[in-house]
């Protein structure tokens, strides 16, 4: 007789096809096995319902309110956990897909596990008072992830966070960039999922207690409690989630409450939801085939996701909206890709994911990110591109370079960083600001702000015009110096998470034995270029205060600038990479994770540049940098197609965290008709990723339009945009971030 | 019926130029790598120097004189060309516009032969064909689409807009018509002075009498020019003139459509 576990999962999985994935933790064969390929148009998307606008209308006004006041409320009494808030709901009857972080929606968590200093500081901008309890918990009891780091760091890296050679460590709140295989609580069922850990802890039963096996046995014990606290959530909403999903709709609901859970717990600076749309079509394709779903109702379930997804929110404080602006959370979903059969990835759900651009309008979350490969059909080509035409809410990262290296089930955490899901996860290492780096190795070690030596044993340079080959030998130095300090910070801050701000939910839907990365980050990268060009090709004087320190440079003459596909300042950007990449692989990195890096800077690159004096490209101290890989702004005179070309140049191997693009266009640029400007933009993607490009952020912007919802944004609420690797709503960024933006190359034409 | 060159065609070409190593070489105001306007797909665009025209909505009049360009050889420019070879190839190609392209005849026939034969390029020529009658039919072997500026189809107004006659270009339509090459015609919208419902009706009417227009592109006038004009203290005229609205372009692109062309 079968037991009723049994029977619900043959219920489950009934009309699937079986395999591998039956008898262990397998999505991507349960994938492979089931999905539908689809290779056709966007014709038979349905619009939103009425329900549905009616449901976007009332979260709607309160985003508004929110925008207003900047949060809207806190429950600032309560520590969050997955079980800590009652459940909470937009308008009941009308949501197809429950959950919130609170028990209201856009009310903010506090994760004091992160640090308590940052929860105070971020309820004080906002007017709000933490709760005794908590209060005391954390002051009395409980040590947390934020005072663990700072018991730890030397006086070199305190030097380096305070000068801003490094900045954005993830030592005051979630480090995040960990994708949970959130399909896992679907397919399975938590109960499934709770007796394969204690597989997994019993394997170590025998084995000798090392600090390791300690460590993995004290998580795994954590994994298992967290996903106890799951299913109790999800009970209180009304759902049993112990059983697998019978459907499509419950497919969709216990896919997001395995997400709900992870951003109950950490409030990491990226919460990737990963890579769900064709596993979930399987689902709506079998409810389809039953006739139990139509398209409209099909699409209901995928707006309805959506809009939770736009409502995650984090409490932060002023200084992060600063580095990380416009209130991201970076709910990265990746869409499509091939699969490594040659069979495209691409559904008719990847549609309808995206297709909630259309029935909800544009908005920054989830962060739509398209993996590209010139073997997509078409016809998901072009409606991506019409797509990022009328909305500019995209992000494109190449499926042919990523393939290679994670396979087909891979997904993007944050915003160009690819995990195999569920097997693989990053410690997330900020970036630290190689243009700064060169004045050090200019001026010696002292910094050229405030004059005050950050770095021991430095020679400054002497000479009155700056000597190429002696400033790659004194910036080489400096780059070792660097990566030396860098590591140490980045390994003391991980411990201390692990010990700390485990992520126990999201850990729990990985499998044990995982492949870590240490997600290093370089900024300023065509700064660094440029003014090594200009070393190179024009002659640079150096002009120096009273003490001596180069403060200032003064270039005679022209010199070749990054983004115009032009390879005597090209090949410096890529020794530049390859350079750092090399000493960040010397050293060795907490729990046997691989050092790889990245060339993103988020919306940082307005604060890098602010904390970095006058360089030898011209550049002048305080401005901001490029974003990410990016060339300076307005130098790139070539247009989109050279200063993709240089961009593509960068090697993916030396920069296996992602290397990141953001190209801007007025419409007209696109061709004459609608058509025109679809086909155009698909062909130059192909092109981009031909030439070994990595990721792409599309917009299609007049700047007449960023200038006018400066003045009036109460006329611009879901006017959005892209910036270095994740969207925003543009008229949530601060002033300086807006006018970064409206400086920013606008290619006339491509 | 080939075309022959008669004894006095209007205009003039420029004769064969060459730099001090003896090397063909042209006058270029510019080149861009991706536009997207100047033809199908993304293209090359060459922008040649010096035109014989001087329409009073020109918005590069520093094309007008031919030494405002900048020389160039036939290998330098193959050269920038054959940097995005590969991307051109599936994406657009080679568009050759200018000033008038055909000013330096024998410069830009070489550099089609090469962009045609070598890179395997599709070509466009962006003319107003006023100096077509001075070529052979050969000379077109190399150039896969013409872009026909029609700058007005009323005689008179075309003298007065552009200072030169009209006659030419409405011959070298006839022939491109009958050498069946294909066609996009270009006609810049400009109220007040192209505007005009019964001239719009004659254009159209014309347009219909050929064979190979694949399309009608209505280019709306635009000032980005005038600085241009003030900075080479030539006298713009059209200072006071708007662009047009969107019901005015509507309605224009509606007198092409309605006659069975795609226009756009």
């Amino acid at each position: 007789m079968n037991s009723p576990e049994v029977n619900q999962q043959a219920q489950a999985w009934f009309n699937f096809k079986g395999g591998e994935w039956q008898t262990r933790i397998d999505v991507r064969d349960f994938i492979q096995k089931n999905y539908s390929p689809y290779a056709g148009d966007d014709s038979f998307l349905a619009p939103a319902t009425e329900r549905t606008r009616q449901l976007w209308s009332e979260i709607s006004r309160l985003i508004e309110q929110e925008r207003l006041k900047g949060v809207l409320d806190v429950s600032s009494e309560i520590g969050s956990s997955i079980t800590a808030h009652k459940p909470g709901y937009i308008n009941k009857p009308l949501e197809r897909i429950v959950g919130l972080q609170t028990d209201a929606p856009l009310k903010r968590a506090i994760v004091p596990n992160g640090g308590l200093r940052m929860v105070e500081a971020g309820l004080e901008a906002y007017g709000f008072e933490l709760g005794e309890a908590v209060k005391t918990a954390y002051s009395n009891y409980r040590k947390d992830h934020n005072q663990g780091v700072f018991d730890v760091y030397s006086p070199d890296i305190l030097a380096c966070r305070r000068s801003g050679i490094i900045t954005g460590l993830p030592d005051a709140y979630g480090r995040g960039r960990i994708v949970g295989d959130y399909r896992r609580v679907a397919l399975y069922g938590v109960d499934f999922l709770i007796a394969d850990k204690k597989r997994e802890k019993s394997e170590l039963d025998d084995s000798v207690f090392s600090e390791e096996v300690l460590r993995s046995r004290e998580e795994l014990s954590e994994q298992i409690r967290a996903l106890g606290e799951l299913k109790e959530m999800a009970a209180s909403y009304g759902f049993d989630i112990g059983r697998p999903a019978a459907n499509a709709q419950q497919a969709v609901q216990w896919t997001y409450f395995g997400y709900l859970a992870a951003i109950k717990e950490q409030n990491g600076a990226a919460m990737s939801i990963g890579r769900i749309s064709t596993f979930l079509d399987i689902y709506v394709e079998r409810d389809m085939q039953a006739g139990l779903l139509d398209e409209s109702a099909a699409q209901e379930l995928f707006d309805d996701l959506i809009i939770k997804l736009r409502v995650v929110r984090f409490l932060r404080t002023p200084e992060y909206d600063q580095l990380f602006s416009g209130d991201p959370a970076w709910v990265t979903e990746a869409i499509g890709g091939m699969g490594v059969d040659g069979r495209s990835l691409v559904t008719k759900s990847s549609f309808r994911f995206l297709h909630s651009l259309y029935n909800l309008g544009p908005a920054p979350e989830p962060n739509l990110t398209v993996l590209w490969s010139n073997a997509l059909p078409k016809g998901f080509k072009d409606f991506c591109s019409k797509a990022s035409i009328e909305t500019s809410s995209i992000q494109y990262e190449s499926d042919d370079l990523m393939r290679e290296h994670w396979g087909d089930d891979y997904a993007i955490a944050c915003c160009v960083s690819a995990m195999r899901i569920g097997k693989q996860m990053q410690f997330f290492g900020a970036r630290c600001n190689l243009a700064k780096t060169m004045l050090y190795a200019i001026n010696g070690g002292v910094d050229e702000k405030t004059g005050v030596r950050v770095v021991e044993g430095f020679e400054p340079i002497t000479s009155e015009y700056l000597d190429y080959d002696e400033v790659i030998a004194k910036f080489d130095a400096m780059m070792e110096w660097l990566a030396t300090t860098y590591i140490k910070a980045l390994n003391a801050i991980h411990y201390m998470h692990d010990k700390y701000h485990y992520e126990r939910l999201e850990m729990a839907l990985h499998d044990r034995d995982i492949y870590r990365t240490m997600a290093c980050g370089i900024a300023g990268l065509s700064v660094a270029a440029d003014s090594l060009s200009a070393i190179k090709y024009a002659r640079v004087r150096v002009l120096r205060d009273e003490n001596g320190l180069a403060i200032d440079f003064a270039t005679e003459g022209d010199y070749p600038a990054y983004g115009n596909n032009d390879d005597r300042v090209d090949e410096i950007a890529v020794w530049l990479v390859e350079a750092f990449m090399e000493k960040i692989r010397k050293h060795k990195a907490y729990r046997g994770s691989v050092p790889t890096q990245s060339v993103l800077t988020i919306t940082s690159n307005v604060v890098y540049g602010k904390k970095t004096g006058n360089t030898p490209d011209g550049r002048r101290a305080g401005e901001p940098f490029a974003p990410g890989a990016n060339a300076m702004n307005g130098r790139d005179r070539k247009g989109f197609i050279a200063s993709g070309a240089s961009v593509a140049k960068l090697p993916y191997k030396a920069a296996l965290d992602g290397i990141s693009w953001t190209a801007t266009c007025t419409p007209d640029a696109f061709g004459h008709t609608v058509a025109d400007r679809v086909n155009n933009l698909s062909n130059c993607i192909d092109m981009f990723c031909n030439s070994s490009g990595f990721h792409v952020n599309v917009n299609v912007l007049n700047k007449d339009t960023l200038l006018d919802a400066m003045e009036h944004p109460e006329n611009y609420p879901q006017l959005t945009l892209r910036v270095s690797g994740y969207a925003v709503n543009f008229i949530k960024l601060t002033r300086e971030q807006q006018l970064d933006v409206i400086n920013r190359t606008f290619h006339l034409h491509f | 019926m080939p075309h022959h060159i008669t004894d006095n065609p209007p205009g003039f070409i420029s004769p064969a130029c060459v730099d001090e190593r003896g090397r063909l070489s042209g006058f270029v105001h510019s080149f861009e790598m991706g536009s997207a306007v100047d033809g199908p797909g993304m293209r090359f665009v060459l922008f040649m120097s010096g035109c014989q025209f001087r329409c009073l909505y020109c918005h590069n009049p520093d094309t007008f004189k031919m030494h405002n360009g900048h020389l160039m050889t036939v290998e330098q420019v193959i050269g920038e060309i054959s940097e995005y070879a590969v991307f051109l190839r599936f994406a657009g190609g080679l568009t050759i516009s200018g000033g008038e392209p055909l000013m330096q005849a024998h410069y830009i026939r070489e550099i089609f032969y090469l962009a045609k034969n070598d890179l395997h390029l599709h070509t466009t020529l962006d003319t107003q064909g006023f100096l077509a009658a001075h070529l052979e039919d050969e000379w077109f072997n190399d150039v896969d689409l013409v872009l026909l500026d029609i700058k007005h189809i009323d005689p008179d107004k075309h003298l007065a807009l552009t200072s030169q006659p009209l006659q030419p270009t409405l011959d070298f339509a006839h022939r491109l018509s009958s050498m069946g090459k294909k066609m996009w015609i270009r006609y810049v919208l400009v109220p007040g002075y192209t505007d005009g419902f019964d001239d719009v009706e004659r254009l159209a009417a014309f347009v219909t009498t050929l064979q190979g227009v694949e399309r009608v592109e209505v280019l709306p006038f635009h000032k980005m020019g005038e600085d241009k004009w003030n900075k080479l203290d030539y006298d713009y005229r059209l200072k006071d003139v708007s662009p047009p609205d969107a019901a005015l372009l509507q309605r224009v692109i509606g007198q092409f459509s309605s006659r069975g062309l795609y226009a756009c």
